[in-house]
């Protein structure tokens, strides 16, 4: 695995900066399934963090609690000190968590473009009466959304001629980009990727690796992340949760998660 | 390109619907006044309102619904209640008059001026329409169908039922099948008050501006921030909370805008018929309204409004004075009218065999046919 050359993990750590996000001993039962169990978590601020596991380890039910597609059976999630571990998805996107979804979900037929000014919802005041009668002020936010999108396409690295296609018609990676600036449009503190990439070739994982360092020392995001693919994770987190049947079984920072027995037995069983 | 063609290519659905609407207004300058066209006409454009309010539930938002009649209803009895003789011992016999017309003036009852009964009508149904959108909120689909024709049911049931149901002393909750009649016609303030004996060209220049309305509305609804949560919703609601979009306030200001349009039409149509009769707010005529959704093309704005006149006309031209006589000319013993929803369950059955996304197909709504784009899931997205 090569070393990530100027990558800051080592050097920022986690250590003082202020918590974004926290979870207390959070669990999710489905009837008798025990998805997750009593995972405690904390998210420093401006930095990133990833959640490796095997496959059925409970990451994506993990993500889907953060974000509010499934409340908490016991235990208490807490962004920028408010709880919002009853707090609706869509409240949850004003407050400043986005997400990107394991198997993209686009909005098929609408554009680019639209895709990612759906994004913007939260953000946007037009209500039904201000909808159909439009005054300028409503006018102005279309366009500054509409503006806001292209720009937020452009920076993912959309190339402009496929701005206006319908979201089903790009290509895989373009879609994934489209997703990322759909979340990005909603200006969150907080951005959540589960599995980003997922279906690329290493190229494309390295520039998504470079991607990723960007947005948050440009846009001062916090980004928490699933990842299959290890030297994604051992590159780019500071901080790395491991989870093996809705359990935490390891925490630290790469050099320490990589040398972890526990990790190493939970991935390719016990040796010996 | 030269500014005019420009324009023209930047607004075609301005422009159309300037033409469209321009021509629908000197037509009847064409047709005799009192004429069974005309009155057709006027139907049509009512049906024209209403269709496209349903649009906006199930067309835009993608919410089935089988209860529309409901605001019909609502709309019909709005009219029904506060323009006519119905309510006859308020104010202890002398009636509440609102900007009310020479005639009504003199009645009984309570008359208000029909500008305002709009207004209420709107209000009415507009609550009505959040109650019937509430506990099907988090249902799904064809569960949303189901409630939605159930309340459709209920309403029926206390429209026809509701001479039972006494309010005070001598004031019913509706006329039952026996029908609240006359209902005031229609004065607005700086024009003479319509009178349907002496020509229908008021009614029919008034339903052509509830129309236009109605697409204007349609039109700013599509291009906006929530028609755009609409799609979102209706093709993932996962992804659509989770980008922002409240899937409870958004879903229920589809059903309110629909329902009030439901209503407004229901309202004209109960002046213009100068009757509200229970018999008029059956469930078929939900399916009517929905067929002629279903066959101009869910969520098409002109596809719909085409449907709605399509039908109209098959309903009160075809089937009645052209085809009528066809059954005994082949010797079988009815009228062809008895058959008419038989007729319009044919037709959607054609429609859906040979092109299921209707004749003139709105592009994303072909798409979700052809692709199967939509996505379903089992998330808890729904606060408790």
């Amino acid at each position: 695995m090569s070393a990530p050359a100027a990558s800051p993990p080592a050097a920022s750590g986690g250590g003082n900066r202020p918590t974004l996000l926290a979870t207390e001993q959070i669990s999710k039962t489905f009837g008798g399934l025990v998805a997750v169990n009593d995972v405690s978590f904390a998210i420093p601020e401006h930095s990133i963090v990833s959640i490796i596991g095997p496959n059925g380890a409970g990451k994506t039910t993990f993500f889907n609690m953060l974000t509010g597609l499934y409340k908490p059976s016991i235990g208490r999630i807490v962004f920028d000190g408010q709880d919002i571990s009853r707090t609706r998805p869509d409240q949850i996107t004003a407050l400043g968590i986005a997400r990107t979804f394991q198997n993209i979900r686009l909005f098929a037929t609408m554009s680019a473009v639209e895709n990612v000014m759906v994004g913007q919802h939260a953000r946007m005041r037009a209500g039904l009466i201000g909808s159909i009668l439009r005054p300028p002020r409503v006018g102005r936010e279309e366009r500054d959304v509409r503006a806001k999108a292209h720009e937020m396409l452009s920076y993912v690295g959309l190339a402009e001629r496929v701005h206006g296609e319908l979201a089903v018609n790009l290509a895989y990676g373009d879609q994934r980009r489209v997703e990322i600036a759909r979340a990005l449009a909603s200006e969150p503190r907080l951005l959540l990727l589960d599995e980003p990439t997922a279906g690329m070739n290493p190229q494309e994982s390295d520039q998504l690796t470079q991607f990723m360092r960007r947005l948050r020392d440009e846009r001062n995001l916090t980004i928490l992340l699933i990842e299959h693919d290890m030297k994604v994770v051992m590159g780019v987190s500071e901080r790395i949760t491991v989870l093996d049947h809705g359990e935490k079984i390891a925490e630290g920072d790469p050099v320490d998660v990589r040398a972890n027995p526990v990790v190493v037995e939970a991935y390719l069983g016990k040796q010996g | 390109m030269t500014n005019a063609q420009e324009f023209v290519r930047d607004h075609r659905n301005l422009v159309g619907a300037v033409a469209a609407l321009s021509i629908a207004a000197i037509l009847p300058l064409f047709m005799d006044p009192l004429s069974t066209i005309t009155h057709n006409c006027i139907l049509a454009g009512a049906y024209v309102v209403m269709a496209l309010g349903l649009n906006i539930v199930v067309g835009f938002a993608g919410l089935l619904d089988l209860g529309y009649v409901a605001f019909y209803a609502f709309g019909s009895y709005t009219v029904g209640w506060f323009a006519s003789d119905h309510f006859s011992t308020v104010n202890g016999g002398k009636g509440i008059h609102v900007v009310a017309g020479e005639f009504a003036a003199k009645l009984p009852g309570i008359h208000l001026n029909f500008l305002l009964i709009i207004l209420v009508a709107i209000l009415i149904t507009g609550i009505a329409g959040m109650l019937i959108g509430l506990p099907t909120l988090r249902l799904r689909g064809d569960y949303i169908a189901i409630v939605t024709l159930a309340f459709g049911e209920i309403v029926y049931r206390f429209a026809v039922n509701g001479d039972q149901i006494t309010l005070a002393k001598g004031a019913t909750l509706t006329g039952g099948r026996q029908a609240i009649s006359p209902i005031d016609s229609i004065g607005l303030p700086g024009f003479k008050e319509f009178d349907s004996a002496i020509s229908l060209r008021a009614y029919y220049w008034f339903v052509l501006v509830l129309v236009a309305v109605v697409l204007f509305v349609n039109f700013r609804l599509r291009d906006s921030r929530l028609g755009r949560a609409w799609i979102a919703i209706r093709e993932d609601e996962v992804a659509a909370a989770s980008m922002g979009v409240p899937l409870v306030r958004t879903k229920l200001m589809a059903y309110a805008t629909g329902a009030a349009f439901g209503g407004i039409s229901g309202a004209f149509l109960g002046s213009y018929l100068t009757s509200v009769n229970a018999g008029q707010f059956q469930f078929g005529f939900s399916i009517f309204i929905l067929a002629m959704i279903i066959l101009g093309g869910l969520g098409s704005i002109w596809g719909v409004a085409f449907g709605a006149i399509l039908l109209s006309f098959i309903n009160t031209y075809f089937i009645p004075d052209v085809f009528n006589g066809v059954p005994h000319k082949l010797g079988l013993d009815f009228d062809l009218t008895v058959l008419n929803f038989g007729i319009f369950g044919f037709l959607i059955l054609i429609v859906m065999v040979l092109r299921p996304q209707g004749l003139f197909p709105e592009r994303r709504r072909a798409l979700e046919l052809t692709e199967g784009v939509t996505a379903d899931s089992t998330f808890e997205v729904h606060a408790p």
